[in-house]
């Protein structure tokens, strides 16, 4: 696996002398860091994002998602550490390196839309392209392109204040990918929204990235929104991260209770697959149901009979389902 | 003007302190009883003369330094003011030439006309027209009425003369401000340097700079047009720092995010997301400029301004009201139209493929109104200038009005007035004069310590020492005495109309719409119409203060009771209270913060006024700069200028120390100081 974003052993401390001190003391505790009057926002941090993933960063309230991702985009200098994009170590790399990362490879979505007050949604989306200097003609053929994608033709002229959240959001997304980023961050997109908007918007994301296949950083505070969403997943807590690792793995296998309080109130049928309960075996004749289906779509194929044939992508049998299994994970919750 | 001064450390010592309060006080009173009193040596009483610091000759001597010899190396003194000088001058003559005088061709009086100034139809017209543009039909009305008004009691040329140097000191004020609030932005050492001369600069009172202007200018336009943008230009200095800091952080990231650079981040980002507070900035640059025209005309601004002067000079009080209410006029329609330009709706893109004047009907229309007026100019005068025949003046009547009513109410106003200075003013004036400055001195210094800890002690000790150093002790006294019996009379007037207001909704509704206009009145109107009815003298100058410092009284006593959690008004009421009880004992305590905060602006608006009202005769530290500025003495009225500004910043920081000791006590969250 070739990791498109990697970040190694980097911190954010908050507060007066923060470099001085870490350089001193390289992993301080919470006491030693609240001793000296420092916010360590960002603690030791190890993520590696491989190209084409979703990487969901989920923590609560205050536990340093924000600093986090604006230091994986360096919009804030990480008092010590590494990030490598595509290799490059972006802390070395100085302000004209910075911003021509920033113009071709990145984009950012944000929580509250940070949409532009005086551009019409046009506008709006084009903005960065107009950054770069590109000429009206083409950057306006290219953002009509991603307001399209996004569903908001007819609004083009709209100004951002006539627009519902859903929909400022949707132009926010456009604009961040108006410039093809490689790198697609992603701070708390659907936060904002009420419910039904939000689940609407995470569809659209779906749908969205399964077309465009970006290398993603997601943040979120809602445990749900992660494990639908998620290739994978890190847990923050007070600035480090807890546990990494897929839906099922934090599911099946919480590394600490910590964890384990999220995963309670999870559905497991709804998030673990058929190819981590099936066993092996030929089932030849059985309804068949793929390996990346979730268990609770295949808790309604098994028709009267104890087990399902189960078969990859190519439809080529790799084991079987026995429903013994489903029912035991189903009771489980 | 914040309480910036006071640290938490400075509050906990005079928390901790508290016990010996009264103590303190006592001390300090009796010391000052003693040095008032007892015989003491008399240097003690009077800043002896020997040793007063010759500041204003100083100054004097280091401008005319400054015109003679200095130099930055690549260019003298001089040649950066003829410089500055240049920059206001083109514009000014243009829009000169095209409002009022036309364009000439050959100087003075050989000068022959070229192309006449725009029409009077064209220039109404588009007004209106902006005005339509801006907020449709009602705002066209409103702008065409004043226009109107302007041009029927005969006021158009002083009034165009007036807007051009409003056209162009604008602009300047908006540019310089905004560049330098960017600026500040960005470097927080600049701003730390830049943050007390933008206070000074708003305290000392405008008289005080037209001195030095005066002297490095010249008398005429483009100095007044200097001193206007001088005064018009530290709140959207302000008000753009502040603006681009409130801009959301996401905002920011965004810009960061698209790969912006600096400037890019600044011109395309940060200033456009700013828009909504830098138009406030806007109008009040328009605001203060119109404020300043009379002041200027005081060092060669023709225009209105210099009509009023000339006829509060002549006690013509017909003809200074007609020029008064033109500057209204104008005040009115500049201040709505810049309003509505920066509430307007952007209306959607129009279509790109529409032919230009489609697209631009409002332009379009104004410059086929140009061209017809010019053409129909040259064939009927009237169009050209509006005949004097169709002109009406009140000035005749209003003249009338005033003989009648001095002939018939004379004795009443003047019973009125002489008790009011035999009984209050008189003996509080000798009061004031009494007092020694060494006692004075210390029981302020006593106050700032009490109040806002070591450093606001400092600051108000040398301040005062500094007054009585430089030779202004007499006067100070004499302004403050001014300025403190307005302020209690503004108070007692302007809390209970707040309170009245904060009670009922209607009320309110009718006195904001009174203070809103109060607001946009030049300040020298207030003089006509008591000098009127009272003539010349210390009553006169208080009431005109009165007048118009109520306003801040009445603003922050309303802001004060409304801001009160609605919360603790409900447990009062559940705990029984009654009406009285709980505004007496919960709101208006918990309001006091607000209130204090209310008084220092009224502080602030009497002090700006004393300096007008010295055209009525009165005899304290706006009176020294009026005469420094016939005189053109430069030392003297910058002297006479700062020690006004001392005696702000000496009532600002100790009232903001307590409001801030009273939010701290109340334990009321820290609302930022003062919101003017
Ligand atoms: N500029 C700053 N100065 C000092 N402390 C900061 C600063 N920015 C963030 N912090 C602190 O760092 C911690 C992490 O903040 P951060 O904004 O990253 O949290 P978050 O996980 O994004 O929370 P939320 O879900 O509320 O957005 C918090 O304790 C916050 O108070
Ligand atoms: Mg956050």
């Amino acid at each position: 696996m070739t990791a498109k974003l990697s970040c190694r052993h980097v911190w954010k401390l908050f507060g007066e002398g923060a470099k001085a001190f870490l350089a001193d003391t390289p992993s301080p505790d919470a006491a030693a860091l609240s001793a000296r009057n420092l916010v360590g926002a960002v603690r030791d941090i190890n993520l590696d994002v491989a190209e084409g993933e979703i990487f969901v960063i989920m923590g609560l309230s205050g536990s340093g998602k924000s600093t986090l991702v604006r230091c994986l985009s360096r919009l804030i200098e990480p008092t010590a550490g590494e990030i490598l994009f595509n290799g490059e170590n972006l802390l070395a790399a100085d302000e004209k390196r910075m911003i021509e990362i920033r113009r071709h490879r990145m984009g950012m979505v944000f929580q509250h839309f940070a949409l532009l007050p005086h551009l019409t949604v046009l506008d709006n989306v084009a903005f960065p392209l107009s950054i770069q200097g590109m000429d009206r003609a083409a950057r306006e053929t290219r953002a009509r392109e991603m307001i399209d994608l996004v569903g908001l033709t007819g609004r083009e002229a709209f100004y951002p204040r006539q627009l519902s959240g859903g929909q400022q959001q949707r132009v926010g997304i456009a604009r961040s990918l108006a410039v093809e980023p490689e790198l697609w961050f992603l701070d708390e997109p659907f936060s904002a929204l009420d419910p039904l908007i939000r689940r609407e918007m995470q569809d659209e994301f779906v749908r969205l990235q399964s077309k465009l296949k970006k290398t993603i950083v997601f943040i979120t505070h809602d445990f749900d929104e992660a494990i639908r969403l998620a290739d994978r997943i890190a847990i923050m807590k007070d600035g480090e991260i807890v546990q990494t690792g897929t839906p099922e793995d934090l599911v099946l296998n919480p590394a600490t209770d910590y964890v384990r309080e999220f995963t309670r109130d999870v559905a497991q049928a709804k998030v673990v697959r058929v190819g981590r309960l099936m066993q092996p075996g030929d089932a030849s004749g059985r309804p068949r149901v793929a390996a990346t289906a979730r268990i609770s779509e295949a808790a309604r194929l098994f028709d009267g009979g104890e087990t399902l044939a189960v078969v990859d992508a190519n439809g080529a049998p790799v084991g079987r389902l026995e429903r013994r299994d489903v029912a035991d994970l189903m009771l489980r919750g | 003007m914040t309480a910036s001064a006071i640290t938490p450390r400075d509050m906990s010592t005079s928390t901790t302190g508290r016990n010996n309060y009264p103590v303190v006080w006592l001390i300090a009173l009796a010391v000052f009883a003693l040095l008032w009193l007892a015989p003491v040596p008399g240097w003690i009483d009077v800043y002896p003369k020997a040793w007063e610091i010759p500041a204003s000759r100083w100054i004097s001597a280091a401008m005319k330094w400054l015109v003679n010899e200095a130099s930055f190396g690549l260019f003298t003194f001089t040649e950066f003011t003829r410089f500055l000088a240049s920059i206001i001058e083109a514009p000014y003559r243009l829009a000169m030439s095209l409002l009022a005088t036309g364009f000439l061709s050959g100087q003075g009086s050989s000068a022959v006309q070229v192309a006449p100034p725009l029409s009077w139809v064209a220039v109404i017209g588009i007004a209106a027209l902006m005005g339509h543009a801006a907020g449709g039909r009602a705002l066209a009305l409103l702008v065409f009425a004043c226009f109107a008004f302007i041009l029927v009691f005969g006021q158009w040329q002083s009034a165009m003369a007036t807007l051009a140097s409003v056209l162009v000191a604008v602009p300047i004020g908006i540019a310089g401000g905004l560049l330098l609030g960017i600026a500040a932005y960005r470097h927080p050492r600049f701003e730390r340097a830049l943050t007390p001369v933008l206070d000074v600069m708003q305290t000392v009172p405008a008289f005080a700079y037209l001195v030095p202007i005066l002297f490095l200018f010249g008398f005429g336009p483009t100095a007044a047009i200097l001193a206007t943008v001088i005064y018009a230009l530290p709140p959207m200095a302000r008000i753009t720092a502040l603006s681009l800091r409130q801009v959301a952080p996401e905002i920011r990231d965004l810009g960061r995010m698209v790969g912006a650079t600096r400037r890019q981040l600044t011109w395309r980002v940060l200033v456009p997301s700013a828009r909504d507070s830098l138009m406030v900035g806007v109008n009040q640059v328009i605001m203060l400029s119109l404020n300043m025209v009379i002041i200027a005309s005081m060092i060669g601004a023709g225009g209105l301004g210099f009509d009023v002067l000339a006829a509060l000079r002549r006690l013509d009080i017909g003809a200074g009201l007609e020029a008064g209410l033109a500057i209204v006029a104008l005040a009115v329609a500049l201040d709505r139209l810049s309003q509505a330009f920066a509430q307007r709706e952007a209306s959607p893109l129009a279509d790109r493929g529409a032919s230009w004047p489609a697209r631009h009907p409002h332009v379009a229309a104004g410059l086929a109104l140009v061209a017809a007026t010019y053409l129909l100019g040259l064939l009927l005068p009237a169009f050209r200038t509006w005949p004097e025949a169709w002109e009406i003046s009140t000035g005749a009547y209003l003249s009338e009005m005033v003989k009648w009513i001095n002939v018939n109410f004379f004795d009443t106003f003047e019973a009125v007035k002489n008790a009011v200075l035999l009984n209050v003013l008189i003996p509080f004036k000798r009061l004031l004069g009494e007092l020694p400055w060494l006692g004075v001195t210390g029981l302020l210094a006593v106050a700032g310590w009490r109040l806002g800890g070591v450093r606001l002690m400092a600051t108000v000790a040398i301040l005062s020492f500094l007054i009585a150093a430089t030779g202004q002790w007499e006067k100070a006294a004499i302004t403050v005495y001014l300025c403190g019996v307005s302020v209690l009379v503004a108070a007692l007037i302007g809390i209970p109309i707040g309170i009245m207001c904060a009670e009922n909704e209607r009320v309110w509704r009718v006195v904001s719409l009174v203070i809103d206009t109060l607001q946009t009145l030049p300040s020298f109107v207030y003089l006509m119409p008591v000098v009127m009815l009272f003539r010349v003298g210390d009553f006169s100058a208080m009431i005109a203060v009165v007048a118009y410092a109520v306003v801040p009284a009445i603003r922050y006593t309303v802001l004060g009771l409304t801001r009160v959690d609605p919360r603790v008004v409900e447990a009062g009421r559940a705990m029984g209270a009654t009406r009285g009880q709980i505004l007496w004992r919960i709101r208006l305590k918990l309001a006091l913060p607000e209130i204090l905060l209310g008084l220092n602006q009224t502080i602030m608006f009497a002090l700006s006024m004393l300096v007008i009202t010295a055209l009525v005769g009165t005899r304290d530290l706006g009176q020294e700069v009026y005469i420094a500025l016939t005189k053109a003495d430069t030392g003297r009225g910058l002297v006479a200028g700062l020690a006004v500004a001392a005696i702000a910043i000496i009532a600002d920081r100790l009232i903001s120390a307590g409001a801030a000791r009273t939010r701290a006590r109340l334990g009321l969250a820290d609302s930022g100081g003062s919101a003017s």
